[in-house]
């Protein structure tokens, strides 16, 4: 059975449910029904995606659109991956708005938009024509930009709408062009037809260039990321998830279709540029989230970082492909891919405690929070999950798929290009750096949110979250950590993905005993994150029993210590600022030309001295700003010509009268 | 049979390092006390004062959590587990090939962001400011690590840390310049990784000087005992990573037999009192840094060990 008809019908089923979500967000009911259709869809089409990545491929047209080209669908190996990464991501947000979605204000402003966001992202990778692709991309972007306006009377978040417009007309523009070009002069739309024609190296340059731009912008990648940040956070928390977590993965998948699969063989250069474009994306993202002290907003900036290092390995595979390293080109692709779904996983995750908390308190502000791992227990455990997969730590899932990418950077030091050789290390170098700082950083997310003393009335009042989020939050942690001890199997799913892309796919890691994952042979290297999730399971319980029987089980409650100062106002713990300080002087003096002025008060003076810190965008400075100043200027100038008299006007009229007859004059 | 002999290979070596860790730890104390000449605790002082806190009672701070009381024994055991996979006396135990150099390093990340938490736990300044300073040093200190980690992993074509003690053990490499380099990247990183002067002082409580000891000022009875052990089992740690690639000299090789195993227990003490006795005299005869200036000590260190890597990556002749 085919699997490409199931999942169309899944994406009909969601138009017809945001059609009837229109009436149905006026009642009560409407919230429950909307995402209670949108889970059982999502899951059927789940179920539908995983069929499809093992079967094969199966194609589908029909005769909608422009008629001379129809609309056309495929589901292969790489759809398959990706819609099971859309679908898992949508069905669980379904399930925590389930309940997160009641305490939506306004639901009509929500309700219809979800399900068609979700049948257009599923669009966009079924999509086997450049005219549905584009459709169904800018339906996706609609779509979620109607979500980010969802609450449209905070300024911020119109702001946060506008510029995502912009940008994401931007990336589509970009995208059209790309397949412009790729289609040629004959208008071969098809990415059937595409895929065998290969494009003069110039052409494909450009149209590398146009894909990074177009969706390089979507996924968040620098110097293209600045909506991201305030975008993803002005929607609901778990509309946020699914654009951190997973909408950036069709940006990723639109990326790899378009430069893996349609573009024919890789450059190294190529390569050089994707390797450069991820290491900064990676760090740059991590020392925004680090410098951040809404949840939200950190969780976003987290997302960009991320998506460096999946560009990382995308890098690498087009490095080792240019240079007929099929095998390594496999090994970092399943890297990527694997980063790919580990992301969106443990991003809804975190995205969805952060909606948890700000059911609870009401506040995305870190520096009013503090303490709730007393109130809301178990959300704070399933966060700490997220927290620990996401700064890539043994045993959990964001750690297996950043070990796969280092094995892959160490594989061939013996790349022919300089620029490799140089290139190749160096990033190295930026994902081990920002490893670290993606740690640093949940330590300072984790531990000023959850840790500690409440710092509000809000956040000491805090009541845990319902049920059918903390089902949601639940099955991704446990996600985290089955991936996690169990790579292998992931990576045996991913082989048809590589296979079909670069021609090669990873040994199969399954047949390993022990379930241990080895990426090219046992002497070299090897991990078995199930034994060392069980050795550290097994010897922290039987130390614990052994002490708590054998020695002394006594406990005393007593106030803090502190050194013998123990102060009981909540202002004297370390806020998030403060907590970033060091890590701010030593990266932020650099990046963000980050300063510190102490203001003392004249002496006599009782007023409390103040310290002021100033940090600079080193994006916006650069790329934006320079836009920004010279469209404000034309049309500053410009605006002069909305006064003029009538007789200007007439004159106006009628000089352009005449240049364009001179014009035409001189053109014949 | 061979199986039995597997298993308890592994087994001595598990229990081997917990048992030697604090002795390495009561060693260097007794010896910079007497370099200062003091006469010292007795070198036995770490196992009774061991002892002295497992028997004790916990005092807990009032809004400590759940995760404060947990977090203990997750340090320890995920620093033990990666201390049992380091080859000590010999080379490919049972379970060596569960985690590569990468993993150890992670695990020991893995630890330290547990321990960053439990110092923001209860909420008091001096927890705060040692996790704030702890992740500051480590967002330097972990990269140097994998960058040392890579180098070391081109020379021996491998990131097991049983097959480059064997290859170095060949000598195959020679003399290398990306070595060199790691090398001395590896000793700063593995001073700054075990709070030792001159990045912290492991005897200091002056209060604004603290990292480590900060964040586990509120820590007391068998969670303190469970930390201590883990401090000690870290020092042990690094002190085997550095002897098994740079100096394999006595290693046992895989399933080399009792006797070469007796031979590589024996060089294995040699090596930890010569590592103990140079940690000693090294912190006795400097001077703790500022904070801030340790950045700039350990960006030295990055740079050297990508330096190495580099070079691994343009020539394979350095």
């Amino acid at each position: 059975m085919t699997m490409a008809p199931v999942v169309l019908a899944c994406v009909a089923a969601l138009l017809a449910l945001a059609v009837a979500a229109v009436p149905a967000a006026r009642s009560k009911a409407g919230t429950p029904f909307v995402y209670g259709g949108s889970l059982a869809i999502s899951v059927v089409a789940l179920v539908a995606a995983l069929i499809g990545l093992a079967e094969g491929p199966s194609t589908l047209a029909l005769p909608l659109g422009l008629p001379w080209i129809g609309v056309h669908f495929r589901l292969d190996a790489l759809a398959g991956f990706f819609l099971v990464v859309v679908n898992l991501g949508a069905a669980v947000a379904s399930l925590f708005a389930i309940g997160y979605g009641r305490h939506e204000p306004e639901p009509a402003r929500v309700l219809p938009f979800y399900p068609a966001f979700l049948a257009a992202m599923n669009l966009v990778v079924l999509a086997d024509d450049a005219y549905t692709f584009l459709f169904a991309w800018e339906l996706m972007s609609l779509a979620s930009w109607a979500l980010v306006m969802a609450h449209h009377r905070d300024r911020d978040n119109a702001r946060a709408g506008y510029i995502y417009l912009v940008m994401a007309s931007f990336g589509t523009l970009a995208l059209l062009l790309a397949f412009g070009m790729l289609a040629g002069t004959a208008g071969g739309y098809l990415f059937s037809v595409i895929r065998v024609v290969n494009p003069p190296p110039g052409l494909a340059t450009l149209v590398l260039a146009l894909v990074l731009i177009g969706a390089g912008s979507k996924a968040g990648l620098v110097p293209l990321h600045v909506w991201l940040p305030l975008a993803h956070p002005a929607a609901p928390s778990h509309v946020s998830a699914l654009m951190s977590g997973v909408m950036t993965k069709v940006a990723v998948y639109g990326f790899v279709r378009i430069v893996f699969d349609l573009l024919g063989l890789p450059t190294w250069w190529s390569g050089v540029v994707v390797l450069l474009l991820g290491g900064v994306t990676a760090v740059l993202g991590v020392l925004y989230a680090l410098m951040e002290h809404d949840l939200k907003r950190l969780l976003a900036y987290h997302t960009v970082e991320n998506i460096g290092i999946i560009f990382i390995g995308l890098g690498l595979a087009l490095a080792f492909g240019a240079n007929g390293m099929a095998g390594g080109a496999a090994l970092a692709l399943t890297a990527a891919m694997f980063h790919v779904f580990n992301h969106s996983v443990f991003k809804s995750l975190l995205f969805f405690g952060a909606g948890a908390v700000l059911t609870a308190t009401g506040e995305r502000d870190m520096e009013h929070l503090g303490g709730l791992i007393h109130r809301m227990p178990l959300t704070s455990a399933l966060f700490l999950v997220g927290s620990v997969a996401i700064s890539a730590l043994p045993p959990l899932n964001g750690f297996a798929s950043e070990w796969l990418t280092f094995q892959a950077i160490l594989l061939r030091p013996d790349m022919p290009q300089w620029g490799l050789k140089i290139m190749v290390p160096t990033d190295g170098a930026l994902l081990a750096l920002s490893a670290a700082l993606a740690a640093a950083c949940f330590v300072k997310a984790f531990g000023i949110s959850f840790l500690g003393r409440a710092r509000t009335a809000a956040a000491a009042a805090a009541q845990e979250v319902d049920r059918f989020s903390l089902a949601a939050m639940f099955i991704l942690a446990a996600l985290c950590l089955l991936t996690g001890i169990l790579p292998g199997a992931v990576i045996d799913g991913l082989a048809p993905v590589a296979q079909s892309l670069v021609g090669e796919h990873m040994p199969t890691q399954l047949a390993v005993p022990w379930l241990s994952i080895v990426p090219i042979a046992t002497s070299r290297s090897s991990y078995n994150g199930l034994l060392i999730f069980l050795f550290i399971a097994a010897s922290s319980w039987i130390m614990a029993y052994a002490i708590h029987r054998f020695a002394s089980h006594a406990v005393r409650r007593s106030a803090a210590w502190d050194c013998g100062f123990p102060d009981p106002r909540p202002q004297t713990q370390y806020s998030a600022g403060s907590f970033a300080q060091p890590i701010r002087r030593v990266f932020g003096t650099v990046v963000f030309r980050s300063h510190e002025t102490v203001l003392m008060p004249p002496p006599g003076d009782m007023a409390p001295a103040r310290i002021e810190k100033s940090i600079r965008d080193p994006v916006w400075d650069v790329c934006y700003a320079p836009v920004e100043g010279a469209v404000s200027v034309i049309t500053e100038t410009l605006n002069h010509l909305q006064f003029l008299t009538i007789r200007r006007y007439l004159a106006f009229v009628f000089i352009a009268l005449v240049v364009l007859l001179l014009v035409l004059a001189i053109w014949q | 049979m061979a199986v039995i002999i597997a298993v308890a290979l592994q087994g001595t070596q598990m229990f081997l390092v917990l048992l030697l860790a604090p002795l390495l730890t009561g060693f260097v104390r007794k010896l910079k006390a007497r370099l200062q000449r003091r006469q010292g605790p007795p070198l036995l002082q770490p196992y009774l004062d061991l002892r002295r806190l497992l028997a004790k009672e916990v005092v807990l701070a009032e809004n400590a959590s759940w995760l404060f009381r947990v977090v203990p024994y997750l340090i320890f055991a995920v620093t033990w587990v990666a201390a049992a996979l380091v080859p000590t006396f010999a080379t490919g135990f049972l379970f060596s090939w569960s985690g590569d150099l990468i993993a150890i390093t992670a695990l020991l990340g893995s630890a330290r962001f547990l321990q960053a938490l439990a110092g923001l736990d209860v909420g008091t300044s001096f927890g705060g400011i040692g996790s704030s300073r702890e992740v500051m040093i480590a967002s330097l200190a972990e990269p140097a690590m994998l960058m040392i980690v890579f180098t070391v992993a081109l020379v021996a074509g491998s990131t097991q840390l049983s097959s480059i003690a064997n290859f170095m053990l060949s000598f195959e490499q020679g003399i290398r310049v990306s070595l060199a380099l790691a090398l001395i990247a590896l000793l700063v990183v593995a001073i700054a990784e075990n709070a030792r002067i001159p990045v912290d002082n492991p005897a200091t409580h002056l209060e604004l000087t603290m990292v480590h000891e900060a964040m586990v000022l509120e820590y007391s009875g068998r969670h303190l005992a469970m930390i201590e052990l883990a401090t000690a089992l870290k020092l042990l740690l690094y002190i085997s990573v550095i002897a098994c690639i740079f100096v394999p000299l006595g290693l046992g090789g895989d399933n080399a037999g009792l006797a070469r195993d007796a031979i590589g227990l024996g060089s294995y003490f040699v090596k930890l009192l010569v590592a103990g006795t140079m940690l000693a005299v090294f912190e006795t005869s400097i001077a703790k840094m500022r904070v801030f200036r340790v950045p700039n000590f350990l960006g030295a260190a990055l740079m050297l060990a990508l330096l190495g890597t580099l070079l691994m990556f343009v020539t394979r002749s350095f």
